[in-house]
Parts: C-alpha cells; structure tokens; sequence
C-alpha cells in the first residue's frame, strides 16, 4: 500500500470494489459510482483502486479517467449546469445561452466551477432531446428551449434556493 | 436442426396479453419520452390518474387507464396526449389541460378543439395522427410501436407481437436459414457505415463453437441524432428480441448493450425489459426451454463519442480507454475479450423481429435498388415540425422538409441541410429531389450516418457550421493516430481563424488539402469523415468562406467577431426593458430617453433584441 493517510472512505471504495466484483472490466462503472459519491474523482481513491485491483495500476486508472468526458478530477459545484450544443441546440442558440451563463455566474471559458463551488458549468454534445432545443440541464432536470433571459432568471431562483 | 417444441406457447402468450389490455379499458396514452419529461408529462400523467381514479362516471368504457408511452417522436409539440380509440391526438398538453379533456372528451364525447396540433401551412386544426402531415406521410418499422405502447410493461410488448418473431426462430431451430433471411432482406448498417448486416452475421457465424459475443452499440454520440434513444425508451423488447435473434443466428451466449451514459431513461427501461424478459424465458438459460440461453448485460458508456467506433467500442467494454485498433482482425474473429463478436446498432438490430415475422420479401420491397426497408431520421433545425420519423429509404429531403417537417420556420429561407452529423456533409437546394439512400448521398458528399437532419436557413453560418463540427471532432479525437489528432487541430484552427474574421485566402487552399490528408490517413471512422463538413461546405459555400475573408462580413450574421448589436435612437422610447434583460448590464440609459450599448461589456447575446417591444434592437 502505496498511500496511507486516505481523506476518502476506503470502506467505501472497497465496498465498490467488491459489488463489481473486482473485475478490471469493470474500471469505468467503479469510477461512475466513485464520482457518484464525491462529485469527482479524488487522486486518493484512483490511486487506491489501481493498487487493490489485479492487473491495473494508478496509472491506468487515471489514463481511463482522463479518457472519458464524464469523468471530473475537481470537485463540481452543487448545481452542475450542462448546456447540450449538439447540432441543433448550436443552430438555435445555445451560444448565447452559455454565454449569459457565465456572465451571469461571472466564469471564464474553460473554468469548471464558479468561485462559491455552487455552480460547475460545461458543454455537452447531444442529450438527445434536440425537438426542445436549445436544452440546458441543471442536476439531471432539463430545462427545454432555452433563452439567455429565461436562463437568467432560472439561475436566480436557484441562488435564492440556495441561499434559503 | 430441424423443428422442436418449446416450453412457452407465444400464440397463448399473446392472447393473455390481449385480453389483459382490452381490460384496460379506455387507454389514454400520455408520452413520457425524455423530450416530454421535460415539458411535464409526469404531471400531466399524474394528474389523468386523479381523475381517472372516479370510474363510474365512464359511460362507454368501465374504466380509463393511463398509459405512459416511449416517445412519438414529435417532440417538440410535447406533451402529446393520444386517446386511439377516439382517434385524437391532442399536442401542449399542460397539467392544467388535462381535466378539460377528461371533463369534455373523455366524459363527453366532445373534442377539445384548442389543444389540436393546427397546420402550419393551412392553419386547419387536425384532430389525429393520420390527418397530421408529419406522420401521415411516414412508414414506422422500427418504431413502430414506439408512443403506441407502455415501454415498461412486456405484456403490451407480447400484444403487438413481441417475441413471436424469436419463438418462431427457436422452434425452427435453422440458424443458417435465420442469415439467410436477413441477407435477402438486403438490411445495411443503421449506425452509419451501411454494411450488409447478413453479411456480417455470416462472417460472425463462421466461427460458430467456441465463446462468441452479441454487442449492441447504443453509443449514439452523433449530436442532433436521437432515434436510438427513442427505441431504447420506447420499446426496449423490440431490441432485445433482435439481439436474442441475432444471438441464435451466430451462436452467441452473452451479450452487451453499451449505453451512453447521457440517456439515464433508456438505461432504466432497458434494465426493467431484461429483468421481465428473464422472468418469462425469453432471456436467460434455456429460452423458451430450447438449448438456446442468452445473457444480456448493460454497459453504461462515459462520454466519448469515438466508443460509436466497434473496435473502441470494445476497448471500453474491457474498462479501457475507448481507442480504436486497426481492422483486420476484425471483431467476427477476434473481438470482445478476444472472441468473436458481433456488433450491430440499436435500430439495425430492431429491424431484425419484423424481418423475420413478415418475410425478406416484405422488408426489400421497401426502398432503393442498394438500400431497402426504412430509415429513421432525426429532423430538427429551422423545420416547422421537428422530431423523430422514419420514412422508406429513396424518400427525398423535399419531402421530408416540406412536406413531413411542414416547411421552413417563421416563413425563413431554405438554405442547407446538414445530414449525417460530424461525418455528414451539408447538401444545397439543388439536392433535395435526389432519393436518400446510402450511395447516393455519399456521391453527393454526404452520408446517411446516423441519420441526423439539421436544416439550415440563410440565418444560420455556413462556415460557423463547419467550425462547430470541426470543434466536436477535434474534441473527440481519441489522440492515437496523427493525422486526425493534429490535423483536426489543425483544421480548426484555419476555421476559427476564418470566423473570427482574420482569415486570408491561402488559408482556403490549406485548408482543402489538410483535409484530404486527414481523410485518408486517419486511422477509424472518425478521423476518416471528420473532414466532410469542411468538404462539402467549401464545395456548395465557398463564397461564404469568401465574404468571411475578403469582406470581413458573415453573410448570415452570426459570427459575433463580425456583428454589433446597436439600438435605433429613433425607435427607442426608453422604456428600460433591454437594460433589465441585459445579462451584463451593458446597456446603459435613463428612462424615457434613448438607450445605448456598451459595446466593450456586450457579450452579443442578443436579449436585448428579442425583447425590445419596438424593434429599436438591431444587429449591425
């Protein structure tokens, strides 16, 4: 064991380990459940799986997390906000949108979380619910044809939300 | 070989089912696709249930019940309510709607004539599916059942003939006769390429005996396509009965349907489907009590668009990085944890039980001299009807824009169609009479793909168009070859050079050639088609590119390094609106006297412009 002072739950992460049957086939639904708990993927608990679980290593755990776009290595806010700019949000003005967005949250391009950690923004290709385009989805709720004023106030409500 | 008789008995099975549904009374089916999740089908179900709960006050029927269905497809007009036994469809239902329909239609027997979907060419209100253009003019296969049932329950899946196809297979017990079918019915690859899908259960079957492997790829990644959502959501037993068929055709045991992890709904449903599947033998061990057992397993995919890609594919299922590998060997021999496999795509596979229940025959009727049956297509952008359909192979765009999308939105002009998403092309007026199939698109500089249709009016920027998708693929590059990992780069690059105004005209010829070396060079699918939309577009726009550059001007006024949103001091009352919308506060003014941005602080948004009651806002 490589690591010993954990901040993440290695109950937790053995508990994972074990309901996936510590098959290596299974690295990306462990990492699904992982950040599933913490929001992201803490270094602690990548290097931790790597070390537990036969032919794979840190290093290839991170190869696979920093692979694929779901995966997060910092910390996302408590409203995670996708704005979807598959083809026909972008045709219908999703820019405008995401641009509000991050005037609103005051956020430059390219930062994940807002300075508070209440709000994590990013692009995603396609939800597939292009009919209601453009769509944005805050924490799994999708908010159909969306405007850069409509946005605006639904990001008010959930500040007040929060502040309540 | 040879027949045999199963344990399960499909026409007994079906008549329960039947019976079980015609108890049911009144169906009113409410869709709870995700386009109508969204809108607030669940509340609109809800809400049937309150009332429905007081039956006696039915004449016709003893009892009403509300059915919660895939998507029909028409997402946009959401929520869609559909009473087929009174032959309505009724479109925007809102919860506060619903009690307006039960007092009225259901109660009454009287129609609620303001929640009809109203022409947009006639302005006519139309009561129901068949007098509605955009499905009228349709041929539902693989969806067919998709909105007409309840996805989460597998006796309505058994009413309308599911599993019958798979009994049927298993009681002949003729694997060779099973390819045999699917290769006369000429069925090509849905998910893009159009490979012959008999052909390559042949290639899979070869090597029948030892541990061989059926993948579905539900990785639709494509954005602006989302007919294997649909299916997934809307009638999952439809696809696993495909997959069991296939399965039996190849002799294959196990099996994985790699889901993208942005379609949580369909996850869900198909998870329940093959738990109730299992429950009635028609998965698991021994089918049916044949010597046939097939396992199914769901692989929840975790954002990459290259995993559509069947050798990437099955690195991920492996738990690897999703990196495609050179082809041959090829995945019929040495595929899924080294064994043979065989990959189809959702709404491939989901042609397979009607193939098989109606006959070869049937399906290549339908369609072109190289490309039979139907296809779905996923029609969004500037179209007045916007949604999934699915029309026979050979159908022309005019017909599908015109005629099924109900023509251009808010009377704009037609300009281009994208079709077949980031390894499609964009095609000009002069093609929409060409049949859509296959071959012709690509000699047209196009590809079926996945069938995503995005319409373009004069509003939308044609190079702006090429850079979003040169954008995605960049992204979605996987890094292991270097022409499609530095030549997108590379390619995008000259794009944003162009569209932020600071293009030269060398920049075109660069641009051309790097993209041939792309295409030919790259090692997958994706590096192989990421050039297209900068193709096609330099061949049908290229005095767009050219206004870009010698101009400085974006024809369409789209290109934000090139517009200024101004306000008309004429037209301005000064009545503060645009300044409260501002999401940056960059409009300045006292009311009651004109305004004025500030042009540094204005992020072009364009709030301001859709609100101002008088017009004053305009772009410059």
């Amino acid at each position: 064991m490589r690591v010993e002072n954990h901040s993440v739950n290695t109950g937790r992460l053995d508990a994972i380990i074990q309901e996936f049957g510590g098959k290596k086939s299974n690295l990306i639904a462990m990492l699904q459940k992982v950040q599933e708990i913490y929001r992201y993927l803490p270094e602690e608990a990548m290097i931790y799986i790597g070390d537990k679980i036969e032919g794979l290593s840190p290093a290839t755990v991170f190869g696979v997390a920093t692979f694929y776009a779901q995966f997060s290595l910092e910390p996302k806010g408590k409203f995670e906000i996708k704005v979807c700019d598959g083809t026909a949000c972008h045709v219908r003005g999703s820019m405008p949108v995401l641009n509000a967005i991050r005037a609103k949250l005051d956020m430059k391009e390219g930062q994940l979380t807002s300075k508070n950690g209440l709000f994590s923004l990013e692009t995603v290709s396609c939800l597939g619910a292009c009919g209601l385009a453009p769509v944005v989805v805050i924490n799994d709720k999708v908010y159909p044809q969306m405007t850069s004023d409509a946005i605006t106030i639904i990001l008010d409500t959930l500040i007040q939300e929060d502040e309540r | 070989m040879g027949n045999r008789t199963l344990d399960v008995n499909i026409e007994f099975e079906q008549r329960k089912a039947k019976k079980l549904i015609k108890s049911q009374g009144l169906r009113v089916l409410v869709c709870a696709g995700t386009g109508c999740v969204a809108n607030g089908s669940l509340k609109v179900i809800e809400k049937f249930k309150e009332l429905g709960a007081n039956v006696s006050i039915l004449t016709d029927y003893d009892k009403m019940t509300i059915v919660p269905t895939g998507c029909h497809g028409f997402c946009e007009q959401g929520v869609l309510v559909v009473i087929p036994e009174k032959k309505v469809t009724y479109v925007k239902v809102k919860e506060k709607d619903v009690e307006e329909i039960f007092e009225s239609h259901i109660k009454n027997n009287k129609i609620v004539d303001r929640l009809l979907y109203v022409d947009p060419k006639t302005y006519q209100h139309v009561e129901n599916d068949e007098k509605i253009n955009f499905y009228a003019k349709q041929t539902r296969t693989a969806l067919a059942n998709c909105g007409n049932i309840n996805a989460e329950c597998i006796d309505e899946a058994i009413a309308v003939r599911g599993y019958e196809a798979l009994a049927n297979v298993l009681a002949e017990n003729n694997p060779d006769a099973v390819i045999e079918t699917i290769e006369k019915s000429g069925l090509r690859g849905r998910g893009g390429g159009g490979f012959p899908t008999g052909r390559k259960w042949r290639f899979t079957a070869a090597n029948r005996g030892g541990k061989s492997y059926i993948v579905c790829n539900g990785d639709e990644g494509d954005p602006g396509a989302f007919m294997d959502r649909s299916v997934m959501e809307g009638d999952p037993h439809k696809l696993l009965e495909g997959m069991a068929i296939a399965a039996f055709a190849i002799g294959a045991d196990e099996g994985y349907i790699y889901v993208r992890a942005e379609y949580p709904l369909a996850i869900k449903r198909l998870r329940k489907a093959i738990k109730d599947a299992e429950d009635r033998h028609f998965l698991g061990k021994n089918i049916m009590g044949s010597d046939f057992s097939l396992d199914i397993h769901i692989k929840e995919g975790a954002g990459a668009f290259v995993c559509g890609e069947e050798t990437a594919l099955i690195a991920s299922i492996e738990g690897e990085r999703g990196m495609p590998r050179p082809k041959p060997p090829f995945p019929a021999n040495k595929g899924l944890f080294g064994r043979p496999t065989l990959i189809n795509n959702v709404e491939t596979l989901a042609n397979v039980p009607v193939i098989m229940l109606k006959g070869a025959e049937w399906f290549s009727k339908m369609g072109t001299e190289t490309s039979k049956g139907t296809k779905t297509f996923a029609l969004t952008g500037d179209v007045n009807n916007t949604g999934l359909i699915e029309v026979p192979m050979g159908t022309t765009l005019r017909e599908i824009i015109f005629d099924i999308g109900g023509g251009m939105r808010d009377g704009k002009k037609f300009k281009a169609v994208q079709i077949g998403g980031p390894s499609g092309g964009c095609l000009t007026e002069e093609y929409l009479d060409i049949p859509m199939d296959y071959d012709n698109l690509i000699k047209a500089g196009a590809m079926v793909g996945s069938g995503g249709l995005v319409v373009m009016s004069d509003k939308t920027c044609i190079v702006e168009v090429a850079r979003f998708f040169m954008n995605f693929t960049q992204h979605e590059s996987c890094g292991k070859c270097v022409p499609c990992r530095e030549g997108t780069k590379n390619l995008l690059k000259l794009l944003e050079k162009i569209v932020a105004g600071k293009g030269e005209m060398k920049d075109l010829e660069e641009l051309e050639e790097l993209a041939k070396v792309v295409k030919d060079g790259s090692l997958c699918g994706l590096g192989k088609t990421a050039p297209n939309p900068v193709l096609s577009t330099l061949k049908y726009f290229k005095n767009e590119y050219i206004a870009h550059i010698k101009d400085k001007k974006c024809p369409a006024g789209v290109c934000t390094a090139m517009k200024k949103v101004v306000i008309n001091e004429d037209l301005c009352k000064g009545c503060t609106k645009c300044a409260r919308v501002c999401p940056v506060g960059a409009i300045e003014g006292t009311v009651k006297n004109p305004h004025h941005i500030n042009q540094e602080k204005c992020i072009k948004c364009e709030a301001c412009l859709t609100n101002c009651p008088f017009r004053a806002i305009v772009l410059e």
